[in-house]
């Protein structure tokens, strides 16, 4: 047991030093932390409440006071993306949970058990995978309303299918080796077996498909408000701040560009450590 | 060959019929009356009730599914849409045209750009051009079709005056659009053509080709990307969806009258048989685009080739 | 080794080849001098890793461009220092001139072409033939190494590895090279599939009176059809020689533990008797003889200085400090 965690975390660490080694990766982290950062401390960093309206000095441009200038009601960008950075990543992290859980689950259930099972499982996953996936988030969004509850459900429903198949994948591949034979010999149940010896092996892949699954969220999410099917007025939110930016984009080109920014930057950031960590991860790279 | 398509043809309709399942159930289910929504909210109880027993509202949903089923599969009838009172398939056949002109562009584009900078981004690993792409092609996979559109309208129409910021008819108001919602595919397919070019031109056959005495460049296209390709068709297929969804979100910034727009404005009127036709209408769309997919990828890879001879 | 380059055919002076990982370089070969007459085959012998593919690839100038590189030497064919010639000259050269074929025939064909296509290109490359003619051309060859020319539209994963093989040799030898290089044509291959091969190969090589250097790490296979032999250890020739000299004189002690490592099925033995040690690290050669950490003879003298080559009679010379005293 000991010399299991031992070499667990010669596991992490490898992991962490060769991701430490590749820069762009580490650029993407350093975004990421600062944007959790941002989003817990929002109260304390924002320098305006995010919906406080003043009529008088809306549409400004960029200026010592409002940095990233101000939007039809007077309200100031900077304080609302920081806000807004709360509203992103809990879609994110929350829809790739929903994801993760269910298609964990279906994927596990599917690969251990086998037969009609994994059989019936996994044709509904193809049948969901052959539906876009933005159609489907939007299939869901129109059936449920717009919040934000649904649309972590509507978004994190399509990603169901990747998770599913990561796991089965996983489990299939060692399902039959002698350490999993070993540990049903001596009365080890199911679920702890699929616990303790089999999730932790289809981990690698789980973790890169569920940073570029955040990233997806993220940005279905956005797309969706973009188009009103999102969250409304006046959420803070970072595509609905682009939709209403981009009435005025004619005249005001601040209120598209800075909403717009955050949200490529934090796509950038997800998918360059999504890619690194996959290649910190590689097995084939490891010695 | 031709009974594999037959084959894959007929996989299309269990796909086919679960979905509009799936749809019709989640509309279903969506709170909200149809007939009052179409009436507005001074209308009659009574002119209400007439109207869903005309729509067919007050049926039991089993019921619902069948009689649409059946009007769609013996009359290619999917409904009238609440507010136009137009037959669906006419709306939908309206808006087509304008959508298959983006996504095939888009597709175009992503290819004849994307595959050529990939082979010479592998060709030349680690040069300065290889360094670039690599940085583009990260910062194009993580630019949201929609904020790319706005950027493009404020510098091409709003600063420079250049392009016209919507429309679709003529080629000047198609290369916005066009742009932005192959951005993304370019940097996938550039991406992956990379990456496969880069496996291919290591393998052994390559070094024998070379030893017959072969040109680099040809030794590059004939043998190297044509192996590459097998994996390239299957991402370009995968891109497909996305530049659907993507499709949306340009229609909606380029005022283009396309099927996307039209689900979504449906989506807000409540106009569910628009909905459930335009999502039908994509999910075949992308499906008989995975089956094209799927008979390139027969027709390179010799291993499926053979076994459908 | 003296030269006379007007009788070689091939005549390679103080080779050296580098590699370059993860910022380290590895010195594959150096000062490699080996020559070969027309119509001589050559055995080249040594274990993996000691830089018998590296030369062979640095004839052909087909070294993988971005790791490695030719960093001296000479290589004389037919009079011509390949090493000055251009790309597109080179391009001439190749499978024209010199052939080669690969050790594992699973990966050396294009598996999205046919093989007779493979071997049109071959052809078509060299030759300006109308299509129909090069397609006879390439069912000709194919029923040369025993395969029937109506598989001449199929593709490689419908051949075993033995006939991929004998495909791969059929396009080695379509244009009638003057030299082919075989790269351990048979190690891939199962024991029963490699007596075939080699028997085609032998009698392929009197059929075109061409030369050829057989690379491998079987003696058995050099005694058979070779005449000349080279030993080859850490990125140089330790002793070259005739077969018949090399096979009952060997000097170098590394060659004494080549042919100690074959099993004898004369005599009783509990293990099979290998070379002690490793093969050294390539990035950090032993300084003197390479051999010396390995070798049972070594002296002060192994560790402090490289050994030069030395003559054990006409024809025969090896690369070591000691006499050697079983002869003694």
């Amino acid at each position: 047991m000991d010399q299991k965690k031992e070499k667990k975390y010669s596991f992490w660490g490898d992991t962490w030093r060769r991701l430490r080694r590749n820069r762009l990766a580490m650029v993407g982290l350093i975004i990421i932390a600062l944007l959790i950062f941002c989003a817990i401390f929002a109260d304390f960093i924002a320098p305006y409440d995010y919906a406080q309206q003043d009529l008088m000095i809306a549409y400004q441009g960029p200026s010592a006071q409002h940095w990233f200038g101000t939007d039809e009601f007077g309200r100031d960008i900077l304080s609302r993306i920081i806000y807004g950075s709360r509203i992103s990543l809990q879609i994110g992290f929350i829809a790739v949970g929903i994801s993760l859980i269910f298609g964990g689950f279906l994927g596990a259930v599917a690969g251990y058990y086998g037969g009609k099972l994994d059989n019936l499982i996994m044709r509904i996953m193809d049948i969901i995978m052959s539906i876009p996936s933005i159609l489907l988030a939007i299939s869901i969004v129109a059936a449920l309303g717009s919040s934000m509850t649904n649309l972590m459900i509507a978004t994190g429903v399509s990603y169901i299918p990747s998770y599913a198949r990561i796991v089965r994948a996983s489990i299939l591949g060692i399902k039959d080796q002698e350490f999993i034979e070993a540990a049903k010999a001596i009365g080890t149940s199911d679920k702890t077996i699929i616990i303790r010896h089999i999730l932790p092996n289809c981990l690698a892949p789980i973790i890169v498909q569920a940073t570029l699954g955040v990233a997806f969220a993220i940005l279905t999410a956005a797309g969706l408000s973009f188009i009103g099917l999102g969250m409304a007025q006046p959420t803070p939110e970072w595509g609905s701040m682009l939709s209403s930016g981009r009435t005025y984009i004619r005249d005001y080109w601040h209120m598209t560009l800075f909403p717009g920014l955050a949200i490529a930057l934090t796509i950038f950031a997800l998918n360059v450590l999504g890619d690194g960590l996959r290649d910190a991860l590689d097995p084939k790279l490891r010695g | 060959m031709i009974k594999y398509i037959a084959k894959r043809l007929l996989m299309l309709i269990p796909i086919l019929l679960v979905v509009t399942f799936v749809i019709f159930t989640l509309l279903y289910i969506t709170p909200g009356d149809p007939a009052k929504m179409i009436l507005g909210t001074t209308a009659t109880d009574e002119a209400v009730a007439q109207l869903r027993t005309e729509l067919g509202l007050d049926q039991p949903f089993l019921i619902q599914y069948l009689n649409y089923m059946k009007d769609l599969i013996f009359h290619f009838d999917i409904g009238t849409s609440y507010s136009t009172r137009q037959p669906v398939i006419q709306e939908i056949m309206n808006c087509l045209p304008a959508t298959l002109k983006l996504a095939f562009s888009s597709i175009l584009i992503a290819v004849v750009v994307g595959i050529p900078i990939g082979v010479i981004s592998a060709v030349k690993q680690y040069s300065i051009f290889d360094n670039i792409v690599m940085v583009l092609g990260l910062v194009g996979i993580s630019m949201p079709v929609f904020w790319l559109g706005l950027l493009l309208i404020l510098f091409f129409s709003v600063q420079m005056g250049w392009l016209p910021a919507s429309g679709y008819s003529s080629w000047q108001q198609m290369i916005m659009p066009a742009v932005t919602l192959s951005a993304q595919s370019i940097a996938v397919v550039a991406r992956m053509t990379r990456s496969s070019m880069l496996e291919e031109i290591r393998k052994d056959y390559i070094r024998t080709v070379r030893m017959k005495g072969q040109t680099e460049m040809r030794i590059t296209i004939f043998h190297g990307l044509r192996n590459a390709l097998i994996p390239i068709v299957t991402v370009i297929g995968t891109q497909f969806g996305s530049l659907l969804g993507g499709a949306v979100m340009c229609e909606t910034i380029f005022s283009i009258p396309g099927i996307g727009r039209l689900m979504v404005d449906s989506i807000k009127a409540r106009d569910f048989p628009v909905v459930q036709g335009g999502v039908l209408f994509i999910a075949i769309g992308f499906a008989l685009v995975n089956l094209i997919v799927d008979i390139i990828y027969a027709f390179l890879d010799p291993k499926i080739k053979a076994q459908y001879k | 080794m003296e030269h006379t380059s007007n009788e070689k055919l091939l005549d390679i002076r103080d080779l050296s080849v580098e590699y370059h990982s993860n910022g380290k370089i590895v010195k594959a070969v150096s000062n490699l001098n080996l020559s070969l007459d027309k119509g001589e085959t050559l055995g080249f012998v040594g274990e993996t890793g000691a830089g018998k593919t590296t030369t062979a690839l640095s004839v052909l100038r087909i070294l993988p461009e971005l790791p490695s590189r030719i960093t001296g030497g000479e290589i004389w064919f037919n009079g011509e220092n390949l090493l000055l010639k251009s790309q597109k000259e080179m391009r001439q050269i190749r499978g024209k001139e010199i052939s080669m074929i690969f050790q594992d025939p699973m990966t050396s064909l294009d598996p999205v072409a046919t093989v007779g296509k493979q071997i049109e290109e071959m052809i078509g490359l060299h030759e300006n033939l109308p299509k129909k003619e090069l397609r006879e051309r390439a069912a000709q060859m194919l029923e040369q190494v025993g395969i029937k020319r109506e598989r001449i539209d199929d593709y490689p994963h419908q051949f075993s590895g033995g006939m991929k093989q004998r495909v791969v040799i059929a396009m080695a030898l379509s244009c009638n090279p003057h030299l082919l290089i075989a790269d351990e044509p048979t190690t891939a291959l199962d024991v029963t599939i490699q007596a075939q091969v080699l028997e085609l190969m032998k009698k392929l090589k009197q059929q075109y009176q061409m030369s050829m250097i057989m690379i491998t790490h079987d003696l058995g296979i050099v005694a058979e059809i070779c005449d000349t032999v080279a030993i080859m250890y850490a990125g140089n020739i330790v002793e070259y020689g005739k077969v018949a000299q090399v096979y009952e004189n060997f000097e170098h002690p590394y060659t004494e533990a080549l042919f100690d490592s074959i099993p004898s099925l004369d005599e009783e033995q509990d293990e099979l008797k290998v070379i002690s040690g490793l093969t050294p690290d390539p990035t950090n050669l032993p300084a003197g003889c390479p051999f010396h950490p390995r070798c049972p003879y070594a002296g002060p003298e192994c560790a402090a200085q490289a050994p030069e080559i030395r003559e054990v009679e006409p024809g025969h010379i090896v690369r070591c400090h000691k006499k050697c005293e079983r002869r003694a």
